[in-house]
């Protein structure tokens, strides 16, 4: 077993009387693509956002790199070491590719009110610093072309592309896809599994939360099922597909069951 | 990015912002003193829009009660300078920190509400403070006739009480603030408040500090907003609630939203039509609101982005002379 990188322990968190996520379980080995698959409704985008720290858990505790992160702000998060992308698009619209991935660097600079006004050399250097990570993100996914383009005039899979290279400039060691590969082709899809299999070996660890199975399937090295915001499997994927809580959760164990299958 | 599509325009920019600041310079000697004071008015409301600008333009934050941090300034200088005889020259950074200083009080309560809900709260505090300065507090504000007497600025032996003076002077400081502006929106600064502008959740989850910044944001532009207080009171020698209300916060607000958000010439250019268009129509005066509320809506449908838009709105410029 590698060594966790996330450790997500007894988390539970409610909306109103809506148990979302129920004593859940499980963590990321380091240096792996590791996914979290359940059907809709299981509380995958939930524990992503109680990780991320947009929502705070009830009971339970996150570990991160040894620290604990339960409860943190969202920036203090970031800078921990956690990048993460969202599943409904959400870019900077009206700035630039360029700008949009420099937003990465946010938290591995410094320079402030007095600084910037006064555009010390040390300001000066760091502009360049972000100027030349910003430029190797979206080198890393093919974007740097697109520069100066808004993001809002990019197609629907450059925007997908454009969010992964931001998330990459906050310099993090764990990176959350938030469903990557929704509303890509295949062409796209393929790519977008290489570059996560490129960032991968460069070092960063890899949640993903995905829908499409041959996905999952086919780059995951360990995955989480949830369903009904309870863990019902963790493990291999060849461990997952005999599962068979995992099948009767996807498949239905009665033919009502199945209809959700088709909504996806 | 515009480090390189800039190379080329640059040098003409330049020219031409060189050529017409040269007019700046020279015209308080070839227009009148009816004139000079004109454009002095003018200056004060540029300096206002900039300061509004940081909050509504860069951040997004919509403050519809601006007037009160003016006033702040304003108040600040008069009753310094008229209860404790403090020059005035003095006064006009201590307004500035003042007015920040009540920024940050005032709006740290409030500034995790968003849009529509942070409007209201800000024309609130407008008007509470309005009210208040009408009240008297301690017999420091003057209530309704407010503070008389304000003592111009000294600077060694030359008193700054002519039109052209305070042309001058509000040439400066405009200029200065116009620098630091320019500086702070190409910093992690100003991006991170166009970040926050763009889309609040995704700026929090790049790391950035998003309460701070709104802050930091807020108290800058209430500052900025007190030094322009301070030179209006310095120039009227007496200032009252009545120069402080709602409609001025409107005015305001108009100038940033007509230039065009996060835009500095936008500002000036929202400034001149706010102050100029009015003077115009002084004929049709019962007419005037009914014009203006036109011309407003005819604006807002066909050029939302305001009349000298921020850059970005233009970038299909730059991006063929960059390839």
């Amino acid at each position: 077993m590698e060594q966790p990188l996330l450790q997500v322990i007894g988390v539970r968190k409610a909306f109103g009387g809506l148990l979302a996520v129920n004593d859940v379980d499980f963590w990321v080995p380091e240096g792996q693509i590791a996914s979290l698959i359940g059907p809709n409704g299981a509380g995958k985008t939930t524990v992503f956002n109680l990780i991320t720290g947009i929502e705070s858990p009830d009971a339970g505790k996150i570990m991160f790199a040894g620290r604990d992160i339960t409860g943190c702000p969202p920036h203090v998060i970031t800078r921990a070491g956690i990048a993460r992308t969202f599943q409904t698009l959400r870019l900077f619209p009206n700035l630039t590719c360029l700008e949009n991935v420099m937003a990465g660097q946010h938290v591995r600079t410094k320079a402030g009110l007095f600084s910037s006004v006064l555009r010390t050399s040390r300001q000066q250097e760091e502009e360049r610093r972000i100027y030349e990570a910003a430029r190797r993100c979206l080198d890393k996914v093919g974007l740097w072309h697109l520069r100066a383009e808004l993001a809002k005039n990019l197609s629907y899979g450059d925007q997908r592309l454009l969010e992964i290279a931001r998330a990459l400039a906050t310099e993090p060691s764990l990176l959350i896809l938030d469903e990557p590969a929704s509303g890509l082709n295949n062409v796209e899809t393929a790519r977008l599994m290489d570059l996560i299999r490129q960032i991968r070996d460069e070092g960063i660890t890899i949640l993903l939360i995905e829908h499409d199975m041959d996905v999952v399937m086919g780059i995951s090295e360990w995955i989480t099922v949830l369903d009904n915001g309870r863990k019902i499997g963790q493990g291999t994927p060849e461990d997952i597909q005999e599962n068979e809580e995992v099948i009767v959760a996807y498949l239905g164990k009665e033919e009502e069951d199945f209809s959700w299958n088709s909504c996806n | 990015m515009e480090m390189v599509s800039e190379a080329k325009e640059l040098p003409r920019r330049r020219l031409i912002y060189g050529v017409l600041y040269l007019l700046l310079l020279i015209f308080p000697f070839k227009a009148g003193p009816y004139w000079t004071d004109v454009a002095t008015f003018f200056g004060i409301y540029v300096l206002l829009g900039l300061s509004l600008n940081i909050i509504v333009g860069e951040v997004g934050l919509f403050n519809m009660g601006h007037a009160a941090f003016y006033a702040l300034g304003a108040y600040t200088t008069g009753i310094l300078n008229t209860v404790w005889g403090i020059p005035t020259i003095w006064l006009l950074p201590v307004s500035g920190l003042v007015a920040g200083g009540f920024g940050y009080i005032l709006t740290r309560p409030i500034i995790h509400l968003r849009g529509d809900y942070l409007l209201i709260v800000t024309i609130g505090l407008n008007e509470i403070l309005r009210i208040t300065l009408i009240n008297d507090p301690w017999g420091l504000t003057g209530g309704p006739n407010g503070v008389l007497g304000i003592k111009r600025m000294r600077l060694g032996s030359l008193v700054i009480n002519r039109p052209i003076h305070f042309y001058f002077l509000v040439l400066i400081v405009t200029t200065l603030v116009v620098v630091v502006l320019l500086r702070l929106q190409r910093s992690r600064i100003g991006r991170a408040w166009n970040y926050i502008r763009e889309d609040e959740v995704a700026a929090e989850a790049m790391g950035i500090d998003v309460r701070s910044m709104k802050l930091l944001a807020f108290v800058l532009g209430a500052a900025l907003a007190g030094i322009a207080g301070s030179i209006y009171a310095t120039k009227m020698m007496i200032i009252s609630p009545e120069s402080f209300t709602f409609w001025e916060s409107i005015v305001l607000f108009t100038i940033v939203i007509l230039g065009g958000m996060g835009s500095i010439p936008g500002v000036i250019v929202g400034s001149a039509v706010m102050m100029v268009l009015p003077e115009l129509l002084r004929d049709f005066m019962q007419y005037r609101m009914l014009f203006f509320g036109a011309a407003m809506v005819v604006m807002m449908v066909f050029r939302p982005q305001g009349l000298w838009p921020s850059k970005r709105w233009q970038l299909e410029m730059g991006r063929e002379t960059e390839e």
